[in-house]
């Protein structure tokens, strides 16, 4: 008997996703396990298995479909020799592909978001509904060339027979509904629109939500980072120059080791608000922003403060990879209880970050540079980085802040502590 | 002055549909015909070649009965009665529409029709007969739809006794033994392949390198050959020489490539294009604009001048009946404030109804392939059609042109039996933007002809079944 394919979800805040590529063709058997397609949620893009096994009778769903709500059937999985059924008598969705479980932390979940369904779903005939599940008129044609581009049909105007979607309708079409760009008024040259990826929308909606709802403060500190730096290079001096056990050690990774031991020292800023409560995390999670193309990501090294330096490092360029190469697992992005943004490489001076919902807390930390200081009354050249912390003030309180800075400092500037 | 909401100048197949839709749209309309209601189309045009053609298939049959088992000794015709058959189904025709336009409440005014200036908003229209001007009527807007008549060159004029146009063409009093036609049009094609299959023998001249030049390189190519099996005489990239005429016959030099023929004739048929009805019809004081005898209109009809409105032969190609009263209905909607979808040139289509037929709708090949389009081309020929062969009619191709990318059906050309009959499910399908899936998808009946059209779909994908 026929059953239904669903979106899943990856995540528990994933509301839709997007098929990027389908691994199976109609018509293809498909056992248990195999991987039938690739879904890209706005973080990361994920191998969907098949649960049960039959033939891929039709794929609901074409590729570079965007905005697909999970739990909406995006294949149809029939058994040797069945017909497909009609669309209307939909199956029942038993073949729910997989969604790897995570073990994310109580992030509140997130109401559903307006985007519009995939209306361009072509060549299938679920086609003819936009979300509203009002019937769309569109020539065959046009729903092909529509597929094609990538467009959105529901945001097409028809301008056929009682407003049938034609050729040139979708010929003159824009690919999706890109936010109206407001083209300068001294440039009258159009601007390029380009539309937003899944993760540019959950950038927006999630830093717009942190910016209204967290009232967020600042704290900053200057650093020295000598003493950091040279126990840095004794580290590395003892890698072997080759082989398994090879490491290098990099300020981000210390950084992120004495962020761990900071918050372990003052677990006050290693919480979460809600309105009810505020949640004290046993575990120091530790989520590291790392650009990659078209937005950031934050992977998470789990309980940081009890992980070795080299253990740190390891994993940290393990994860760095793999989110520039789309292939993070929803568990080792979703969760985390404390931030760390790094721009020391652009040799930024200082910048204040903002906090990553549902967490409390973000470290900003920026470059290292030979800069004067007073020592004993004495003037002296010292390397120094400016950190900036920002707090979420509604679970802390600037004088905890002060005093989470405090405890980092002394850490980094006397680094030993991350070694033992 | 009778006053009206609208006035149509000429009663063809442009004018009266124009003045029908008109009245249904709650018009007060008024037709000013000089001639025939009906027009050339329907007096001297598509319909009496029709019935023409059709006795003339009939003499084909009749001769090659053996085929299906049939002996018949001293079959004959009578060339008058099948003339008069002809103009029999032309009158009742004309009497159609004459009694549609009275039920319509449309007022006919038999006359020639000229413009003569305007009163405030209403053109005045003047009708005369016989040189005298008959009464003067007034309407706001004014639809031109005079048609057009066979084109002459210098040297190549009818004479209405040796050298013919259409119209002589249509009421032969006698067949003539040998016969030259100049231009290998549908009009050309249609009188040869009358001639031919009557009995005569049959010479075409075309300038152009291939006959049927607006169809498919490939259909014309079959045509070709299929009129040549008939025994008609091709030349094409013919330069014909001067018509020396002398007792009762036509000589003349017909200069090709391959060199120069020597013919006589006792009839020459003059079939090389048309030119628009323009004249005298009091153009010169409004901002109608003329080139190449053609009344120059936008996509809904409508002149340089507000409220005059040109459709048909007249406002230019293609020179077809179906165009002409599209293209009525579109100028009407849109002057009673509706918003009707313009014409689609590509959408058009255009048959011929010689023996073979050919029927075809947008894209030939060649140009589909200038428009820089990736193709997929699905041909699939009658021999493989059971009906067809059934029929004994197994000489015919039915050849389709998809968009690869897209799968939007480019063109459809079609050659054979009954091809004028069913080209209007390619245009159907181009007309709804139905892409191959949807044809592929399609249950045709079988046994018809019309499997050729499936099958030729399913070729361009590489899936014909029965070739």
């Amino acid at each position: 008997m026929a059953t239904n394919i669903l979106m899943p979800a990856l995540s528990p805040t994933m509301t839709e996703g997007t098929v990027s590529r389908w691994l199976k063709k109609e018509g293809d058997k498909v056992r248990s396990g195999d991987l039938i397609a690739e879904i890209e949620t706005d973080k990361a893009t994920m191998e969907v298995e098949a649960v049960d096994e039959g033939i891929l009778g039709r794929i609901v769903v074409p590729e570079g479909t965007e905005g697909v709500k999970v739990n909406s059937p995006i294949a149809i999985l029939v058994e040797e020799g069945e017909a497909l059924p009609e669309l209307s008598d939909t199956p029942p969705a038993k073949a729910a592909a997989p969604a790897p479980q995570t073990a994310s932390q109580s992030e509140p979940a997130k109401a559903p978001t307006s985007v519009q369904p995939a209306t361009s779903a072509q060549p299938s005939r679920s086609a003819d509904s936009s979300s509203a599940g009002k019937r769309l008129f569109v020539s065959p044609l046009a729903r092909r060339i529509a597929a094609q581009k990538g467009l959105d049909l529901a945001s097409v105007k028809g301008t056929g027979p009682n407003g049938r979607i034609l050729r040139r309708d979708v010929d003159g079409a824009q690919k999706a509904a890109p936010v109206a760009a407001e083209p300068a008024s001294t440039a009258p040259a159009e601007a390029k629109r380009v539309a937003n990826s899944s993760m540019r929308k959950v950038i927006a909606r999630r830093l717009s939500e942190s910016k209204q709802n967290v009232p967020h403060f600042y704290v900053s500190v200057d650093i020295e980072l000598d003493a950091l730096l040279a126990l840095r290079a004794q580290l590395n001096a003892a890698s072997p120059s080759e082989g398994e056990g090879q490491f290098k050690i990099s300020v981000n990774d210390l950084m992120i080791k004495a962020v761990a031991l900071a918050l372990r020292s003052c677990p006050g800023l290693n919480v979460q608000f809600t309105e009810a409560e505020t949640l004290h995390f046993p575990d120091i999670d530790i989520s590291m922003a790392v650009s990659i193309p078209d937005g950031l990501i934050t992977p998470i090294i789990r309980q940081a403060d009890r992980k070795s330096l080299r253990e740190i490092s390891a994993e940290a360029r393990d994860l760095a990879k793999r989110a520039r190469d789309g292939k993070l697992k929803p568990e080792e992005f979703q969760g985390g209880t404390f931030s760390i943004s790094n721009m020391g490489m652009f040799g930024v001076r200082e910048f204040s970050a903002i906090i990553n919902p549902p967490q409390a807390g973000i470290l900003a930390i920026a470059a290292g540079e030979k800069r004067a200081v007073v020592r004993g009354g004495e003037l002296a050249v010292a390397t120094v980085m400016t950190a900036t912390l920002s707090v979420d003030h509604r679970a802390v309180d600037g004088a905890l802040g002060a005093k989470w800075l405090n405890a980092l400092r002394d850490i980094v500037q006397n680094p030993y502590r991350l070694v033992i | 002055m009778d006053k009206f909401d609208l006035i149509v100048v000429g009663g063809g197949p442009g004018g009266y549909v124009a003045a029908l839709r008109a009245a249904q749209l709650g018009k007060n309309v008024a037709v000013v015909e000089s001639t025939h209601l009906g027009g050339i189309c329907l007096n001297w045009g598509c319909i009496p070649t029709k019935a023409l053609l059709r006795a003339s298939e009939l003499n084909h049959q009749l001769h090659n009965l053996a085929e299906f088992g049939f002996s018949a000794e001293k079959v004959s015709f009578d060339l008058e009665k099948v003339v008069a058959r002809s103009r029999g189904v032309s009158r009742q025709l004309s009497r159609g529409v004459s009694g549609l336009l009275k039920k319509a409440k449309v007022k006919v005014f038999d006359g020639r029709a000229k413009l003569a200036g305007r009163d405030g908003k209403a053109h005045i229209v003047s009708v005369s007969k016989d040189g005298a001007e008959v009464t003067r009527i007034g309407a706001p807007d004014v639809i031109l739809a005079t048609g057009a008549r066979a084109r002459h060159f210098p040297g190549l004029e009818p004479d209405g006794d040796l050298v013919w146009t259409y119209r002589e063409a249509m009421v032969p009093k006698e067949l003539p033994k040998r016969l030259l036609v100049i231009g290998s049009g549908a009009i050309g094609v249609e009188f040869a392949s009358f001639y031919r299959n009557m009995g005569a023998e049959v010479t075409i001249a075309e300038v152009a390198d291939r006959i049927m030049i607006a169809e498919d390189a490939e259909i014309s190519a079959m045509a070709q050959k299929a009129f040549e099996k008939q025994g008609i005489k091709v030349l094409t990239g013919a330069k014909v020489g001067p018509l020396n005429k002398k007792n009762g016959t036509v000589s003349t030099q017909i200069t090709t490539a391959s060199g120069t023929t020597d013919l006589v004739v006792e009839k020459v048929i003059l079939a090389v294009g048309i030119v628009g009805n323009v004249e005298d019809l009091g153009l010169e004081q409004t901002k109608v604009k003329v080139e190449k005898t053609h009344i120059i209109v936008d996509e809904f009809c409508r002149t340089g001048e507000p409220g005059l409105w040109a459709i048909g032969d007249v406002a230019g190609a293609p020179w077809l009946a179906h165009k002409a009263s599209h293209e009525g209905v579109i100028c009407v909607e849109k002057i009673a404030g509706h918003d009707p979808e313009p014409l689609h040139p590509l959408n058009i289509p255009g048959c011929t109804y010689s023996r073979p037929q050919v029927a075809s709708v947008g894209l030939t090949e060649e140009k589909a392939k200038a428009a820089g389009r990736k193709l997929k081309i699905g041909r699939f020929p009658f021999m493989a059609n059971g009906k067809a062969l059934a029929m004994g009619e197994p000489d015919g191709l039915t050849k389709t042109i998809f968009d690869a990318e897209t799968g939007e059906l480019l063109g459809a050309h079609m050659i054979g039996a009954e091809v004028t009959e069913m080209i209007q499910g390619y245009v159907i399908a181009r007309t709804s933007e139905l892409t191959e899936a949807e044809l592929k998808e399609t249950v045709f009946p079988h046994p018809t002809i019309s499997e050729t059209m499936h099958e030729s779909v399913l070729a361009a994908w590489g899936e014909a079944l029965h070739f």
